[in-house]
C-alpha cells in the first residue's frame, strides 16, 4: 500500500474529508461547447467568506485544496485566496483553468506562492478544433504560452482533455503537443449533464464505436488485453467496496457556498453561510444518506458482470435520477472496454421489447424492431 | 559551536491527520509523514528557537535519551527535511519564514 492510500484509509476510517474543490465562481471567459455550467453570478462568496471556509477546512483536516469554476483568474481577489490557502493555512493547492489570463508576471506569482499543479483545459492542438470548442478566438495560442510561463517557472502542468465529436480525431496531436511542452495529458471521454438537469451535451459524447477504438489505443491504455479482458465476477469484498470517494474522504463547495458529495453529483447537502462546513460533513443526512451506500446496495448493479470492475460514478447515476442505480455512461464504457454489456444495458433491452410487444404495429414494424434489438 | 535555527518552509503542504504529520514537499511533490519526533521538529521550527533549545526542552522531555545523542540525530533529521524542502535552516534566526517573494 503506498503513503497516499494508507493516508486515505486513515482519513476514511476518521470521517476527514482529505480533498475538497472549491469552485470559486461559475463566470468563465470562455464559453465551451460541452460545459455544465450556467455563468451567470448568482452572488458568490466574498473575499472574507471564502477565507472562513479555508479555516473551517484547515481545521476539519482537508489537506489537498482544488481551486476550479469557471475561471478562476476572473475573480480579482484569486491571488489573495491563494496565498492565504497556502502560506497561512499550508494547504496542498490544485489549480483548475484555462489560463488564458495567465502570463509570465501570473506564473511567476503561482511559483513565488508554490501550488502542486496547474490543469489547464486544451481540446486540440489545432487552434480551429479548440477554438471551436471554446468559442473564443486565439484561446489556444493563448493557453498554450500560459503552459510554457508556467514550465518556464518550473511548475507542474497537466492538459484535460474532454474528448467529443468535436476532437476525438485529435487526441494523438494533442498528446504530441503535450510532449513536446514537456507538460502531462489527462483524456477524459464523459461529457456531464448540465448541472440544472439538462442532458443535450450529452450529444457531443464520442459514441460507442469510437469510445471502442479509443480503448484499444496502446498509447492511452497500456495493456490492450488487460485493460479490455472480460470483467471478472464480483466478490463479497467487491460487493463491501464505495462507489467512489465523493462524501467519504471529498467532498465540492459551489461559488454560492453550497456542500454537494462532488462536483458532479448535485445533491445539495448544506450550505457554509449558514452552517459549519463540519456540521454539513458529518451530520448531514443527505451526506449520510451517500456515504452510507456499498455496491452491494446498488439497484442494478450488483447483478451486472462489470460490478468488480466498472467505474461508476454515483453523480451521474444520480443525475440519471437514483444514486443507487447505475450511470449508463459508464454501462457504456464498461461494453465499449470489454464488449459485454452492462446488466442495466441488458435490463433495457428487455423494457424495450416488452414494449414492442404491448404497442400495436404492423408485423413488419415489430420485426424491424425486434431484429434491430436482437 | 554554531547554533542551528529552522523554520517551516513556506511552499510545503501540511496537515495533522489525528496527532500525525502530513507534509507535501515544495520541490517535488512527495508525501511524507513525520514520526513524532519530526513533528515536535515541524512544530517547534518558528525560525527563533534554536535546536539545541528544542531539542532539550522538547524532545529530550518527552525522549529518554542523552542530549548529545539527542542533538546529533534532531541536526541530522533537520538537514533531511531541509534536503526535501520540508524545512529551512540556518546558522542565525530566520526571520521572515512566512515570505516567499523572490525564494526560486
Amino acid at each position: 500500500m503506498s503513503l497516499l492510500q494508507e493516508v486515505n484509509e486513515k482519513a476514511l476510517a476518521r470521517n476527514i474529508p482529505l480533498s475538497v474543490q472549491i469552485d470559486l465562481t461559475y463566470r468563465c471567459n470562455e464559453r465551451c461547447v460541452h460545459c455544465y455550467l450556467d455563468h451567470d453570478d448568482h452572488g458568490e462568496m466574498t473575499t472574507a467568506e471564502i477565507k472562513h471556509l479555508l479555516d473551517e477546512l484547515a481545521d476539519a483536516g482537508v489537506f489537498v485544496l482544488s481551486l476550479s469554476g469557471g475561471e478562476i483568474f476572473l475573480r480579482k481577489d484569486f491571488f489573495e485566496i491563494l496565498e492565504y490557502a497556502r502560506l497561512q493555512k499550508q494547504f496542498c493547492v490544485k489549480l483548475k483553468t484555462n489560463a488564458i489570463m495567465v502570463r509570465e508576471r501570473e506564473a511567476v506569482r503561482l511559483r513565488e506562492i508554490g501550488v502542486e499543479s496547474i490543469q489547464i483545459s486544451i481540446y486540440s492542438h489545432r487552434p480551429e478544433v479548440h477554438d471551436g470548442i471554446t468559442l473564443v478566438p486565439g484561446s489556444l495560442r493563448r493557453s498554450i504560452d500560459a503552459a510554457r510561463f508556467l514550465k518556464s517557472q518550473g511548475l507542474r502542468v497537466i492538459f484535460a482533455n474532454v474528448l467529443m465529436l468535436q476532437n476525438v480525431q485529435d487526441y494523438q496531436g494533442m498528446r504530441a503537443l503535450a510532449e513536446e511542452l514537456g507538460v502531462e495529458c489527462t483524456l477524459d471521454p464523459t461529457v456531464t449533464p448540465m448541472m440544472d438537469g439538462n442532458r443535450s451535451v450529452l450529444n457531443l459524447g464520442i459514441g460507442h464505436e469510437t469510445l471502442r477504438q479509443v480503448f484499444r489505443d496502446q498509447a492511452l491504455v497500456g495493456d490492450v488485453d488487460e485493460f479490455c479482458a472480460v470483467p471478472a465476477p464480483g466478490d463479497e469484498n467487491s460487493l463491501s467496496a464505495l462507489p467512489c470517494s465523493a462524501g467519504h474522504t471529498a467532498c465540492y463547495v459551489s461559488p454560492y457556498g453550497d456542500v454537494f458529495p462532488c462536483v458532479q453529483f448535485p445533491l445539495p447537502t448544506g450550505n457554509v453561510r449558514n452552517q459549519k462546513f463540519l456540521d454539513i460533513w458529518r451530520h448531514s443526512e443527505r451526506m449520510n444518506e451517500v456515504r452510507s451506500i456499498r455496491l452491494k446496495d446498488l439497484t442494478t448493479c450488483t447483478s451486472c458482470a462489470h460490478v468488480g470492475s466498472c467505474t461508476r460514478c454515483p453523480g451521474l447515476a444520480f443525475m440519471e435520477g437514483n444514486m443507487r442505480g447505475p450511470s449508463s455512461q459508464d454501462c457504456e464504457k464498461s461494453f465499449a472496454r470489454t464488449g459485454v454489456p452492462s446488466a442495466n444495458m441488458l435490463a433495457k433491452k428487455r423494457v424495450a421489447v416488452d414494449l414492442v410487444q404491448i404497442r400495436t404495429l404492423s408485423t413488419s414494424s415489430v420485426a424491424l424492431v425486434a431484429g434491430a434489438l436482437a | 559551536m554554531s547554533k542551528l535555527y529552522m523554520a517551516r518552509n513556506p511552499r510545503a503542504a501540511a496537515r495533522s491527520l489525528d496527532g500525525e504529520m502530513m507534509i507535501m514537499s515544495g520541490r517535488d511533490s512527495t508525501l511524507f509523514t513525520l514520526n513524532r519526533t519530526a513533528t515536535i521538529l515541524w512544530q517547534s521550527a518558528d525560525g527563533a528557537t534554536p535546536l539545541d533549545e528544542i531539542v532539550e526542552k522538547k524532545i529530550c522531555a518527552e525522549f529518554e535519551v542523552a542530549p548529545t545523542e539527542a542533538l546529533a540525530d534532531a541536526e541530522s533529521l533537520a538537514r533531511e527535511l531541509a534536503g526535501h524542502e520540508i524545512l529551512q535552516i540556518s546558522d542565525g534566526p530566520i526571520t521572515t519564514p512566512n515570505r516567499t517573494a523572490g525564494e526560486k
